[in-house]
């Protein structure tokens, strides 16, 4: 043990999450140094300007073949470096470009005592209602540590679906949960529903952290190693070299199936899908708006890709274990996503209970084990974050005296006011419900072929009834918004800043695009289809 | 590239849409001359493609085709091309928008001393635009001869349909003001639900074919002239089961739309609810495409399925017949009426269509344009008199004829088209529908003869209770048509008389394309001797 051997780690391939964590790094410390009246164009700037080299960076191995050629597992493998994560990064990396837009937007509150703020809570540590929270409410504090946060919580996504090693999947989870935890409890309104929702959301992620690092345990036990082609190579029997203690346990089937059910189990937990989802709505619903937008969409991109590497290169072996499983979780989250949806009064709650149904849609994709599956999911999943973080933006900016009005009674008439919010709403809405020429559409066709060309049928069809009673509860909200009086002390639309305007602005268009014209990125998300397997 | 003439179809209306909605609030009349103008561009578009359309012997199936690659990925391709079914609904949609747009002239606009809710809030411009949305869509579905792309058109209609639908009613129903937006609201989620339910269903269907032809092509296609070659080629053939259950997917999401009983009651309800051009839009054109689409797609690519289900489809249509009949006499509301009447009338072309003869096909598809242009001069001419007198209750009129001489003639004409006397349009194909059934199926054809007597009778008696009579209170100074509304009228009459007396020059232009299609179902005449010509005779009598 003499010879300890220095890691040789691939720095350039890893270079999108060294910068964003670098970028995060960074950022504490300007909240350590740098004087107060500094720090929130400072950390706009910076976050904007770390995204976007974080991005450019997937860019430049895409295009240098790190996705389909050049694949490589980096890191001592530990980190994939290839098409999937690739993909799924470079979509993380723009909801996360676009969440900062939304995070730094500060003229949806109104101005107290001369200062904007946005909506975060202005002393998150003081107590709601208390003296210390007026005082700092008094002194326009904003909590800009939301940017770092931010970083931190990417920096993780862009690992989890990354993550080639149980551990490093774990560490991941934690890395981009941890952050989220934090950011759910800061809304500047309604601080004890959001406090609330932030304990709900740490108290039952922990208990999937430890499900999942469980089934890590339960893993290691079976294989004798915590990367995914070491246990692939167990599960087909064929492991490089078997030790009297690994030969064993891999006769264990009980070990490898408890092990990874936990192990999904814990992946589930993230995507939302029933039954690891009560979080989902109440966490939508407390957490601030911005915050929600992001964590719907850029979670559930990271924890499918985690969900889509573990199952097709860790557990490929036991695939008629997992398959028939996962069928029955796709069939309840579409169901139950839908059904319970069509009850909801509230719009973050509806929406919530939306991306529900989604994760049983992606799911089918997911059970399709084929390569066209993969990519179906990965197109699906640049879709719906798009539509997903344009809804939630458009929420944002529907407002009365008490902050967001999310009550959906209150969207009555919405349409009259303002026609043009009203109608770029209704078009994430028919995104969501999967009306033709929207990225809906051509997501749910992808997906829905690649399960019918594997043979389920049986989940295409359920999809379908799915989808048509979901198409109900989003064309409710259509009919209140556009056929219904307005009341007379109803919300109004609070013209944004131009930070927000284009957030709402691209989502809509990137809607519009790739339900009109797909083939592009049909392409590349086929061409990122493979995962590199060793 | 030749010049795309079937997209350049389609294009002007929705280009019109655009043009529309973006005209100032204030300026409505701009706005409503801007939809005229372009809808009749689109009716000189049609007018080339009728021009263009060759109807001579060994022309192709299929002409001003268009072929592009779309989503290469589906296997979609961006192909258009018609065939004489085609050009016939293309003609009749480009044909009766212009006359939509003149009837709803004042339908949209703010009520008198209404303010404006919002500075943005433009009803005047979206009702317009919508209209003009849903038309270019329509076309596009009729002009699409890849699977997918009618499909994406076929649901994506949906939405500018629901808007119109939901957003703007004729203020005539019963209850105060926000008892009938419920109602108009209830119409249009209606309205959508169902229709929406029946696309879901389609596309599981689009998505099996894709599967079936992936799995024997090696590349899954939607154009129907790739599956149509492969068939010939004996490369693709379905099973007898998949063939079964693809057929079913389409059928139930074309019977929705057409609307064939049981899958009709949104029907009623959306018509009843919304103005009388909307109401026309939905039953002489959207619900076309559903007729339009079985001919083409469930005959054209499920024969063994098509014949295995024509017993049963048989009896629907006749069920939706007399159905439709019997309800129609028991409505109170005139436009509830109408779409009963419409009901059995789809009933009637649907019967055409699965009888499997030439005569049954011919007479369906000249049926579809009858019947659009004879439901519109009749809801139009019902909705003029219930804009005159606010309510939509037949209870509520009597002796219009005394005043309003000209409203009450040109209604009886529309009515006397629904009931198919002879000597109007819809007589003709009311007759060749009959003769091609009752060639194949005696009992089915002698039943559907009993709509005709129910249809006499629900039309003579909406127009005694209404028209005539001792005049009712508050009608005595009821107004006759103006010259819009009989700018309107006149032409739609005249082209009821001309399709009554003289056909061929529709039935040229279907002949071949319905020789096509039951060749494609493997179907001769059983008796070939009942020709088109002996129908224009009897319609001289």
């Amino acid at each position: 043990m003499n010879d300890l051997q220095a890691p040789s780690i691939e720095w350039l391939a890893l270079l999108p999450s060294l910068i964003v964590f670098g970028v995060a790094v960074i950022g504490v410390l300007i909240e350590a140094f740098a004087p107060r009246a500094a720090r929130y164009g400072t950390q706009v700037v910076l976050t904007t300007l770390g995204f976007a080299g974080a991005f450019a960076a997937v860019v430049a191995l895409a295009a240098g073949g790190h996705a389909t050629t050049e694949a490589q597992i980096a890191g001592m493998g530990s980190l994939a470096v290839d098409g999937p994560a690739l993909f799924l990064q470079g979509v993380i990396l723009l909801v996360g470009l676009l969440s900062v837009f939304l995070f730094a937007e500060r003229r949806l509150e109104p101005a107290r005592h001369g200062t904007r703020v946005d909506s975060f809570a202005a002393q998150p540590a003081a107590v709601p209602g208390g003296e210390a929270e007026q005082e700092a409410v008094k002194a326009g504090h904003t909590t800009t540590e939301i940017f770092p946060l931010l970083l931190f919580a990417v920096g993780g996504m862009l690992i989890f679906p990354a993550a080639n090693d149980l551990l490093v999947l774990f560490i991941a989870l934690e890395v981009l949960s941890l952050p989220l935890y934090l950011l759910c409890a800061l809304a500047r309104r309604k601080r004890l529903l959001s406090q609330e929702a932030a304990v709900k959301y740490f108290l039952l992620g922990a208990f999937a952290s430890a499900f999942l690092l469980f089934g890590i345990a339960l893993l290691y036990g079976y294989a004798g190693t915590v990367t995914y082609a070491g246990i692939a190579d167990v599960i087909s029997g064929a492991p490089a070299a078997i030790d009297p203690g690994l030969a064993s346990t891999m006769g264990n089937d009980a070990l490898l199936l408890i092990g990874g059910a936990l192990v999904v189990m814990g992946l589930l937990f993230k995507v939302g899908a029933v039954p690891f989802h009560m979080w989902t709505p109440d966490v939508y619903q407390g957490a601030p708006t911005p915050v929600t937008g992001f964590m719907a969409a850029a979670t559930k991109v990271a924890a499918f890709g985690a969900l889509l590497r573990l199952l097709y290169v860790a557990l490929d072996g036991t695939r008629w274990d997992w398959e028939p499983v996962l069928w029955g979780v796709a069939i309840a989250s579409m169901v139950a996503g839908a059904v319970i949806a069509i009850t909801q009064t509230d719009v973050k709650r509806l929406l919530a209970y939306s991306s529900i149904a989604h994760a049983g849609f992606i799911l089918a994709g997911v059970v399709a084990v084929s390569e066209d599956g993969v990519s179906s999911v990965l197109f699906y999943l640049a879709a719906y974050s798009f539509v997903t973080l344009g809804a939630f933006a458009v929420v944002t900016l529907v407002r009365d005296a008490g902050g967001e009005a999310t009550h959906l009674s209150k969207w009555a008439g919405l349409g009259r006011r303002s026609p043009l919010l009203a109608g770029v709403f209704a078009l994430f809405l028919l995104a969501f419900a999967g009306i033709p020429l929207t990225s809906g559409f051509a997501g749910k066709f992808a997906v829905f072929r690649a399960a019918a060309d594997a043979g389920a049928m049986g989940l295409v069809i359920t999809g379908v009834a799915a989808s048509a009673v979901a198409a109900f509860f989003y064309v409710r909200v259509i009919v209140l918004m556009f056929f219904s009086e307005p009341k007379a002390d109803g919300p109004s639309v609070v013209i944004p800043s131009p930070l927000t305007m284009s957030v709402v602005g691209l989502a809509a268009a990137v809607t519009l695009v790739l339900g009109i014209a797909p083939q592009y990125f049909l392409d590349l998300a086929g061409q990122a289809g493979v995962f590199v397997l060793r | 590239m030749s010049f795309p003439l079937l997209t350049a179809t389609a294009l002007a209306p929705a280009i019109g849409a655009v043009a529309t909605a973006a005209v100032p609030a204030a300026r409505r009349t701009a706005a409503k001359w801007t939809a005229l103008g372009f809808s009749v561009v689109t009716v000189v578009f049609a007018a080339a493609v009728l021009l263009r359309f060759d109807t001579g012997p060994g022309a192709d199936r299929y002409q001003l085709t268009e072929s592009l690659t779309w989503i290469r990925d589906f296997g979609v391709t961006y192909e258009l091309g018609v065939d004489g079914i085609g050009v016939a609904m293309i003609g009749l949609t480009a044909i009766l928008i212009p006359f939509l747009i003149g009837a709803g002239w004042n339908d949209a606009d703010p009520k008198e001393g209404e303010t404006p809710q919002g500075r943005r809030w433009r009803p005047t411009q979206g009702f317009f635009a919508l209209i003009l949305l849903v038309e270019a869509m329509v076309i596009m579905s009729f002009a699409a001869t890849d699977i997918f792309l009618f499909y994406i058109f076929f649901e994506a209609m949906l939405i500018p349909m629901y808007f119109l639908i939901g957003g703007f009613g004729d203020r005539a129903g019963s209850g105060d003001e926000a008892g009938q937006a419920r109602q108009r609201s209830y119409a249009a989620v209606k309205f959508l639900l169902y229709n929406l339910a029946g696309g879901l269903v389609m596309l599981a269907a689009v998505i099996g074919l894709w599967v079936a032809t992936n799995d024997q092509l090696g590349s899954g296609t939607f154009s129907l002239a790739a599956i149509a070659d492969a068939k010939a080629a004996g490369e693709l053939t379905f099973g007898t089961g998949t063939e079964r259950w693809l057929f079913l997917g389409f059928f139930f999401a074309f019977a929705i739309k057409a609307p064939l009983w049981p899958l009709h009651t949104w029907l009623p309800n959306a018509m009843g609810e919304s103005t009388a051009p909307v109401a026309v839009l939905i039953t002489a054109v959207v619900d076309k495409v559903g007729t339009f689409a079985m001919l083409r797609f469930c005959l054209g690519l499920f024969p063994e399925a098509s014949n295995w289900a024509t017993p049963a489809v048989i009896v629907l249509s006749l069920v939706s017949i007399v159905y439709g009949a019997l309800l129609a006499l028991g409505q109170r509301d005139m436009k509830r009426l109408i779409a009963y009447a419409s009901i059995s009338h789809f009933g009637f072309i649907v019967l055409g269509i699965f009888a499997m003869t030439s005569q049954g096909h011919s007479g369906a598809t000249l049926y579809m344009v009858n019947h659009g242009i004879a439901t519109a001069a009749l809801m139009l001419v019902a909705g003029f008199l219930i804009s005159r007198r606010g309510s939509r209750l037949i209870a509520d009129y009597g002796g219009v004829q005394k005043t309003a001489p000209v409203l009450a003639g040109t209604f009886l004409v529309g009515g006397l088209a629904t009931l198919s006397l002879p000597g109007l349009g819809p007589f003709v194909s009311e007759f060749l529908v009959l003769v091609g059934t009752f060639s194949r199926y005696k009992a089915a054809g002698i039943i559907a003869t009993v709509g005709i007597v129910l249809a006499a009778l629900y039309v003579l008696v909406l127009y005694q209770r209404t028209m005539t009579g001792p005049v009712k209170p508050g009608l005595e100074k009821l107004p006759d048509l103006r010259m819009r509304e009989l700018a309107v009228v006149a032409p739609l009459i005249a082209l009821l008389i001309f399709l009554g007396v003289y056909p061929k020059p529709v039935t040229d232009i279907v002949n071949p394309a319905v020789e096509h299609t039951l060749s494609d179902v493997n179907k001769t005449d059983p008796q070939p001797n009942v020709t088109v010509t002996e129908a224009e005779g009897a319609s001289h009598e």
